[in-house]
């Protein structure tokens, strides 16, 4: 794995892919809850893990770069289903990118178990893996200004789920009842880094 | 009058609520928010008796007026502005007492930017994740004040500080902010590296709580593409496609895919939080503690 110094106190840890990216950040939680590495921040993203806030970034740097990268992540014990309609606005143009029907769209996205690879963008805003490379497709050529709270959309590799109402260049296939982010619940985000999530059809879409 | 409120009588050009900010919730898309210039919080804080981490008002350039239902302490630190309580002057950077019911004025900023006004027992809307800041990229926190707006106070914490008055810094005439190279300074030209910390940059009048927008030379990527969105810290020079640096300050998105050619130490951000638009801005590389 390759440790790239950021600033004085934090580490960008680079994998060498998404997956081995969210193995590696199970193993870093892991060990911040058994008491052996403490650090303010760990956050993933699509390939790298990012520690800030830490007390001896030199010497963490050097156990890093010594680590054989774990294997895989652990399959996370939680398990949220989302219910979805199927039926955002760019279903049809993803269904032509898949070259498949739009129902047969939702039929495949239903089949799939995502993962919450990392957050961003927005509180409680995740970016979901788990369809394979062949159903990437491009962002929007104009994004929309407003896309609304629970749009269900697909950007590059990835799922994810509009917390609340923003402008947004992701394909909308579909749209969920579930509230992704309440800063009075505990936890607040419904997904977090790790989590599994399947999407369950609801009504007759 | 025992209603501990704080009415906001001009709210000015933005004014809200900061404390230490929420740090620890990056891994859900959570900025870190808090105070721009931390420091001069927690004086101010000091000053009137509060606690470190109470939430004290942050104006931005013109300061705002306010008037309290029962007595309280305040004091105003951070940009150095006139004060008034009842529209007689009162002081800068020290513990002042206004009456309940009567006008405190925090005038437009003389130097710096970001007033601090912290008022006995505290602002207290209720907390989002631990903290009462206002986030103003994810809009967590109590929005930014608007004129009638009513702001609930704390129970005091102790007595004032007995001071005269608190040295603090002044603005800088010239912003020096130090930096460690990377984590991705190899995607740019070994001439735009260098460019970064020789060349002359000004504060552009586009800044904000997210981050210190520059106006100078364009810096030249080696690589062209996307890099995959990565965790970004406070203090990070991220490079735009227009090639201008911004520095990274408190209300930063937490992952970003432009990349990020340096790093400024924490302890130079209260300085850029006070620079006004147009201040010269020079990057210094410094090594890596």
């Amino acid at each position: 794995m390759r440790v790239l110094p950021v600033g004085d106190d934090a580490l960008l840890v680079e994998a060498a892919s998404g997956a081995e990216a969210q193995a590696l950040h199970a193993e870093l939680l892991r060990r911040r809850a058994e008491g052996s590495l403490s650090v303010r921040e760990i956050v993933p993203a699509a390939r790298t893990v990012l520690l800030d806030g830490l007390d001896d970034p030199v010497r963490r740097a050097s156990e890093l770069t010594a680590w054989d990268a774990p294997a895989a992540a652990p399959r996370a014990r939680e398990l949220v289903e989302l219910p979805v309609r199927y039926d955002g606005p760019d279903l049809a143009e993803v269904a032509a990118h898949w070259k498949v029907s739009a129902r047969e769209v939702a039929r495949i996205h239903a089949a799939t178990e995502f993962t919450v690879a990392f957050c961003g963008f927005a509180p409680g805003f995740g970016y979901l893996t788990g369809l394979p490379a062949r159903y990437d497709v491009p962002r929007r050529a104009t994004p929309r200004t407003a896309v609304p709270a629970g749009s269900v959309a697909l950007a590059g590799p990835y799922t994810g789920v509009y917390p609340r109402s923003s402008p947004g260049g992701w394909q909308l296939i579909g749209t969920t009842e579930a509230v992704l982010w309440d800063h009075a619940r505990v936890p607040a985000a419904l997904l977090s880094p790790g989590t599994r999530v399947r999407f369950v059809p609801v009504g007759d879409a | 009058m025992s209603d501990r409120a704080l009415v906001v009588v001009r709210a000015g050009a933005l004014t809200t609520v900061q404390d230490r900010g929420r740090p620890g919730h990056a891994h859900l898309g959570v900025p870190r928010s808090g105070a721009l210039d931390p420091p001069a919080a927690a004086l101010v804080n000091r000053l009137a008796g509060n606690a470190p981490d109470a939430a004290v008002l942050e104006t931005t350039l013109n300061g705002c007026a306010l008037r309290p239902r029962s007595t309280v302490t305040v004091a105003v630190g951070g940009a150095f502005c006139p004060v008034a309580v009842g529209g007689r002057p009162a002081a800068w950077g020290a513990p002042v007492v206004v009456p309940a019911g009567e006008l405190l004025e925090v005038g437009a900023a003389v130097a710096g930017v970001r007033a601090y006004v912290a008022v006995s027992g505290g602002i207290a809307p209720e907390p989002v994740l631990g903290s009462r800041s206002t986030d103003l990229l994810s809009g967590l926190g109590p929005p930014p004040l608007t004129d009638g707006t009513v702001l609930p106070l704390g129970t005091p914490a102790g007595p004032p500080a007995r001071v005269d008055a608190a040295p603090q810094p002044r603005p800088p005439a010239e912003l020096v902010l130090r930096v460690t190279p990377g984590p991705r300074d190899d995607w740019f030209t070994g001439r735009a590296v260098r460019e970064l910390t020789t060349r002359a940059y000004r504060v552009s009048s586009a800044s904000n709580r997210i981050g210190l927008r520059t106006e100078g030379p364009a810096l030249e990527r080696a690589r062209t593409g996307e890099l995959p969105s990565e965790g970004m810290v406070l203090g990070a020079v991220q490079v735009p496609p227009d090639g201008r640096p911004v520095v990274f300050l408190a209300d930063h998105p937490t992952t970003g895919g432009y990349p990020v050619i340096a790093v400024v130490r924490a302890a130079d951000l209260p300085a850029a939080a006070q620079a006004v638009p147009g201040t010269a801005v020079r990057f210094v590389a410094v090594r890596r503690r």
